[in-house]
């Protein structure tokens, strides 16, 4: 979206002077009054209103006011932590207020390198969280492995979940991260068709957790070990 | 460091009171190493830490090699610090490489040095060396159910190979 | 819970699959369950298993802990580790020495120069090569800028998981404040690969050297103003004071070291007593605790932001002139300028960025003394230019051991505030 658009959705031109001012406080009283008719009336709901369609309106909404999921992994943590920072100040664009619940956050900012440990517990947190959502892959490791080309780490985030925006660095600088943001808030403008995320499986909410899967046979074999363990245990701590 | 000459020295002491334990020695810029017999570690290093003159009692790591393809295969070595002297030794235990299924194994240090507990974990974790007696000998940084042992040196790398530009057309996704 | 006897008898038995031991054969019998499983327990007095992370806004990093806990009062306490291992060190087997620096910086990612510091000083005493005194000064100018970049961290996070949110506001302006001269010095905020084998990859900018003394006059009234915040704070007092007291022989055997083994009252630091990398030229003291609980390390790490600014300065005034890194052709590359004359430069700088330096067989161990305590790095060379070994000794990992000893018998909050004091960075603990 061009700027001039992103400008136009802000609140109105106010007037500078004090007696443009004073006209208009009289004039507002009058309406409020009920003195306004015809055509003062139709100008002064003109000059106060903004029409939109409604579309816009809500992604205007959901842009200005994005709950992050506090989600630090490694490095690029640091560099997350240091946007909400006085000097990078997150909170001018509305998205101060990092959310540890995913059930209450926007979007996620995958900060760091995701192992393979990791990464179905990352998976989960993005499925809990409620549309609409985004993510945002911040960081070489998470766009594409970085530079740990090697059997821990997953090649990118998006062998598994939909990312919207990735931000390259090493770790990227608060300010590359906040324009990588500014880019989602653009994106979210726009109203994005989500629909590509049906490669992944990943469109709506995981609202309630999956049932664990039959137990294998070794599994079975492996409990029944361990409860024949704590059965034989003599009655002290085994160790430190 | 106990200099080349006080390495000697402690080497010999160790045969004397544990026959057969020390291996051979080296001392190399600056650091002085014992390499032991594995099955005898936790003497040489019960000898090392309660001895009056040597008194190294604290762990400072624990850590495994591989020293792929020289033989024995594997070295678990223990970095030990005497505090009040700040001197350093390193007792190399050699294992070798049973082959096959069997996990090369030697006694658990976590009685001696509790502060051994999670680095014979990761040890295990990275190389596959059991170790006897530790109380809660299971993976610790890689996932629960993971096979292999990453560490060692023949096991792959990983990672996947760089999709370049002009390739890009040619190799499918993941999702097609 | 004796001091760490084992018996063998106790052992889990090593029948059956020996490669994969899963959580289901160890983890959920912890030692007070299975006292406790047998008998008929009420309600009031019923054992609860609850899971703390991976993700979690307290676990400073993704940390997953499996708390045992009987009412409010944590019984038992198991971290999980790995979910953020990224195979570091098996990946240093496969890269040239010097591009091994940049992975290592990436593990204990709060203190890089002091990894880099590690693995290059580790490289340094294999290959014998003698660092320039300039460099080394230089280094522990970078040192411990970042030893107060990380506390100041620390500080911030600290504070917000007690409560004190306005301190993160100020710790990360003042960090801001480091950073920036970071990037001064090299281009780069974080994991800024300054440190190289030999010393330093360029000498400073004009003007490091007013903008670090700048900041080394006006930090000390910062550090008063977040002492006045927090030191005697009723609130902060009351959750600290007396909470999370290990004794120091017990801290020994578990191989603590750094701020938590000298809030307990051992004053050991590598700095002074095995002292690299020319600390030996700066005064400074140590801040030792007497109790041990997290009021005591939180003490010792603002003084020791004191004392990072005091050898700073004196540093900055002894900084001698010459060459930032060692002059060996044969492991640093040569100046720029000679590569148009000199065929020597040219076929050195040749060999070095296309296969690296060799360094000749053998075995080091290098320990230095990061913000967490002591880091080491151990680098095994068999004479060609990758390393056969890497691996390092991170303070973090050995200093986790201590967190169940620390929080058994106390509250959930207590767990909080004994896991920040503890400063665990999970980047040093998974590698």
């Amino acid at each position: 979206m061009k700027r001039e658009k992103l400008r136009g959705l802000a609140p109105l031109e106010q007037p500078r002077s004090p007696e443009v001012l004073r006209v208009r406080q009289l004039r507002a009283r009058d309406m409020l009054r009920g003195d306004l008719e015809g055509v003062d009336l139709e100008q002064f709901v003109e000059e106060s209103v903004m029409t939109t369609r409604f579309e816009k309106a809500l992604n205007w909404g959901r842009a200005n006011a994005m709950f992050p999921l506090t989600f630090g992994l490694a490095c690029c943590g640091i560099e997350m932590m240091s946007i909400v920072s006085p000097r990078y100040d997150i909170a001018r664009f509305g998205a101060e207020a990092m959310r540890a619940s995913p059930r209450q956050a926007d979007f996620i900012i995958l900060s760091g390198r995701v192992s393979i440990k990791m990464a179905p517990v990352v998976r989960r947190l993005y499925d809990q969280m409620l549309e609409p959502k985004w993510a945002i892959s911040m960081g070489a490791c998470s766009s594409s492995g970085g530079m740990f080309a090697n059997y821990a780490v997953v090649q990118g985030a998006d062998k598994f979940m939909p990312v919207d925006i990735h931000v390259p660095g090493c770790p990227p600088r608060p300010e590359a991260l906040i324009y990588g943001f500014n880019k989602l808030q653009r994106k979210i403008l726009g109203s994005p068709d989500p629909g590509w995320r049906a490669r992944y499986n990943a469109a709506g909410t995981e609202e309630w957790a999956h049932a664990e899967p039959e137990p294998t046979p070794e599994q079975l074999e492996a409990y029944a070990e361990a409860r024949e363990m704590v059965a034989r245990a003599p009655g002290g701590p085994a160790g430190a | 460091m106990p200099d080349a000459a006080g390495l000697e020295l402690i080497a010999q002491e160790l045969n004397d009171a544990h026959p057969d334990s020390v291996l051979g020695t080296y001392h190399e810029r600056g650091d002085a190493c014992l390499i032991v017999e594995p099955g005898r570690v936790l003497d040489v290093l019960r000898w090392l830490r309660e001895t009056p003159t040597q008194e190294y009692r604290f762990l400072a790591s624990l850590h495994g090699v591989d020293y792929l393809p020289a033989e024995p295969r594997f070295g678990v070595i223990y970095e030990l610090l005497n505090m009040p002297r700040v001197e350093r030794l390193r007792v190399r235990a050699a294992v070798a490489d049973p082959g096959g299924e069997e996990l090369p194994s030697l006694p658990s240090a976590v009685g001696l040095f509790p502060t051994a507990e999670f680095q014979e974990r990761e040890v295990y974790d990275f190389f596959g060396i059991d170790f006897e007696g530790h109380p809660d000998l299971r993976r610790i940084l890689m996932p629960e159910d993971y096979v292999g042992w990453p560490q060692r040196r023949d096991f792959p790398m990983g990672g996947e190979p760089v999709i370049f530009t002009r390739d890009e057309p040619e190799v499918p996704r993941w999702y097609e | 819970m004796s001091d760490g006897a084992i018996t063998s008898g106790s052992a889990p038995a090593h029948g059956g699959d020996r490669l994969a031991r899963t959580e289901a054969q160890v983890i959920g019998a912890s030692p007070i369950e299975r006292t406790a499983a047998g008998e008929a327990l009420d309600l009031e007095h019923e054992l609860m298993t609850i899971n703390m992370g991976p993700h979690h806004p307290a676990t400073h990093g993704v940390l997953r802990l499996l708390v045992s806990i009987q009412g409010e009062i944590v019984r038992d306490l198991k971290p999980v580790m790995g979910y953020v291992h990224t195979g570091i060190e098996k990946n240093c087997e496969d890269k040239a020495y010097w591009k091994v620096i940049p992975f290592v910086e990436r593990m204990d990612y709060l203190s890089y120069h002091f990894n880099a510091q590690a693995f290059c000083g580790c490289v340094e005493n294999l290959l014998e090569l003698e660092v320039p005194a300039r460099a080394q000064y230089l280094r522990v100018i970078h040192m411990e800028l970042t030893r107060i970049q990380s506390h100041l961290i620390w500080l911030g996070t600290t504070a917000l998981d007690l409560g004190a949110m306005s301190m993160f506001f100020y710790c990360f302006r003042d960090r801001d404040r480091v950073v920036d001269l970071f990037e001064l010095s090299s281009g780069q905020r974080m994991h800024t690969r300054y440190f190289q084998v030999g010393g330093v990859i360029e000498d400073i900018p004009v003007g490091f050297a007013d903008r670090v003394l700048d900041f080394c006059r006006e930090f000390p009234s910062r550090v008063d103003q977040f002492e006045a915040l927090l030191t005697q704070n009723e609130i902060f007092l009351n959750r600290t004071r007396g909470i999370g007291v290990v004794d120091k022989q017990r801290l020994l055997d578990l191989g603590v070291t750094g701020p938590l083994l000298r809030a307990g009252g051992e004053p050991w630091d590598l700095r002074k007593v095995a002292p690299y990398s020319s600390y030996e030229d700066f005064e400074f003291a140590i801040p030792v605790g007497t109790v041990g609980d997290g009021w005591d390390r939180y003490r010792v790490r603002v003084q020791e932001l004191r004392e990072s600014v005091r050898i700073i300065e004196q540093a900055l005034e002894g900084l001698p002139e010459g060459p930032w890194i060692a002059d060996d052709r044969k492991v640093v590359l040569p100046p720029r300028h000679e590569l148009a004359t000199s065929m020597e430069a040219l076929i050195h700088h040749f060999k070095l960025v296309t296969e690296g330096f060799r360094v000749p067989p053998g075995e080091a161990y290098y320990a230095i003394e990061s913000p967490r305590g002591e880091l080491g790095c151990f680098v095994l060379a068999d004479g060609s230019a990758k390393p056969a070994r890497v691996h390092i000794r991170d303070p973090s990992f050995v200093n986790l051991q201590s967190l169940r000893d620390m929080c058994v018998d106390g509250y959930i909050a207590d767990l909080i505030q004994n896991l920040a004091m503890l400063d665990p960075i999970l980047g040093g603990i998974d590698r």
